[in-house]
């Protein structure tokens, strides 16, 4: 992969908008968003509606996927452009899911609906009609996610990245700023993480820096290249951001996104803490 | 969650004593801009959030006390910074004129 295949820009999209082959989904934990307007044509997913199961913490499982997409009118052999709010945080998360799931053909719109909006570009409010189709999901591809284990078990060893803000690595913080503080999980990060914020990786409109930007960016802060990578943030969606960066646009074979992050693994009973506060 | 919520500025139901409250209205010719981009920068100008203005141009940061910038994003490239200086316990008011 690289950045060509797997982000398109927002004149790309407008030439696409009556595509039928390309299917725009806007992925979004604030889903008045989507009510409000959106892009021509965009179906939407709910963040956590759609993609988390409702009882247990876990993604719904293929048959659901399955389910959801065939009810969204996506086909197997369709182009998935996904793009959202917060920066693409969420629809970097469903980029990632698309992947886990077995979608090939699926791309990011570049500063998502941020960049559309401070663009003045158009957006609707009517709900696109697509039929349902059949879809099938292929198995989930673990390669790509990584679980509570695997990370107490890459301390020292492996590249962690923690792409939280500095005030939440450190320990100042428990959530983003935007957000309550109260939380029940204790405070840190896991030793041996490098704290590179994903706002590092885009600029103000929300589009990815280019790929020498990119690379300097976690060479400087540490990250071996030689090694395989773990990235993690407080619920795994900013970290599927950073996912997106290194696995996506900069071709690093081995990185892995803890969709657990922080609310799992500050909340775990005996494993290893560093806090700077 | 960890998004945006929706902004608005009642404080209904958050505990002002223990939060580092951040809040206020971004204008333009002086109405109110619904949909534009508040970001907040620690002192270093490091990024550390960011809001969508309410439909009364409204947005709120939980913080912790210290020097902050606030940075204003809108569409027609529209742009504006604020310092402010947060306190626990204090709702510090801010309005961003673009």
């Amino acid at each position: 992969m690289a950045r060509n295949d797997v982000l398109v820009d927002a004149d790309w999209v407008e030439q696409h908008l009556d595509d039928p082959k390309v299917v725009l989904v806007e992925v979004d934990e604030d889903t008045a968003a989507y009510d409000k307007n959106h892009i021509r044509g965009a179906v939407r997913i709910d963040w956590k509606q759609d993609l988390q199961d409702p009882v247990r913490r876990d993604f719904v499982s293929k048959e659901q996927f399955e389910k959801l997409l065939s009810e969204k009118g996506i086909g197997d052999d369709d182009t998935v452009v996904l793009y959202g709010g917060n920066n693409n945080w969420f629809a970097s998360y469903a980029y990632w899911y698309f992947k886990l799931y077995g979608h090939d053909a699926v791309k990011l719109l570049d500063g998502g609906r941020k960049k559309w909006e401070l663009d003045s570009r158009e957006l609707v409010d009517d709900q696109p009609q697509r039929g349902k189709t059949s879809y099938t999901a292929k198995q989930p591809n673990n390669d790509i996610r990584a679980f509570r284990d695997e990370v107490v078990d890459a301390i020292g060893k492996l590249n962690l990245v923690d792409v939280r803000s500095p005030d939440e690595f450190s320990g100042k913080l428990l959530a983003p700023a935007h957000l309550p503080q109260e939380q029940s999980q204790r405070a840190g990060h896991v030793p041996t993480a490098k704290n590179i914020p994903w706002s590092k990786a885009a600029n103000d409109d929300g589009t990815f820096r280019s790929d020498d930007e990119l690379k300097k960016l976690y060479s400087d802060e540490g990250v071996d290249f030689g090694k395989d990578t773990i990235a993690y943030c407080r619920i795994g969606e900013r970290s599927a951001h950073t996912w997106f960066v290194l696995h996506e646009i900069l071709d690093q074979p081995q990185v892995k996104n803890y969709d657990g992050s922080w609310t799992e693994y500050g909340s775990l009973v005996g494993v290893p803490i560093e806090k700077d506060v | 969650m960890c998004g945006a919520p929706v902004q608005d500025l009642s404080l209904e139901g958050i505990d002002v004593a223990t939060e580092t409250v951040i809040q206020g209205t971004v204008t333009r010719d002086g109405q109110p801009e619904g949909g534009a981009y508040v970001r907040l920068l620690d002192a270093s100008g490091e990024f550390t959030a960011e809001v969508v203005t309410s439909a009364t141009g409204a947005f709120r940061f939980f913080a912790r006390p210290g020097s902050w910038t606030l940075r204003a994003l809108a569409s027609g490239n529209a742009t504006k910074d604020a310092n402010v200086d947060a306190k626990q316990g204090d709702v510090t008011e801010t309005s961003i004129s673009l």
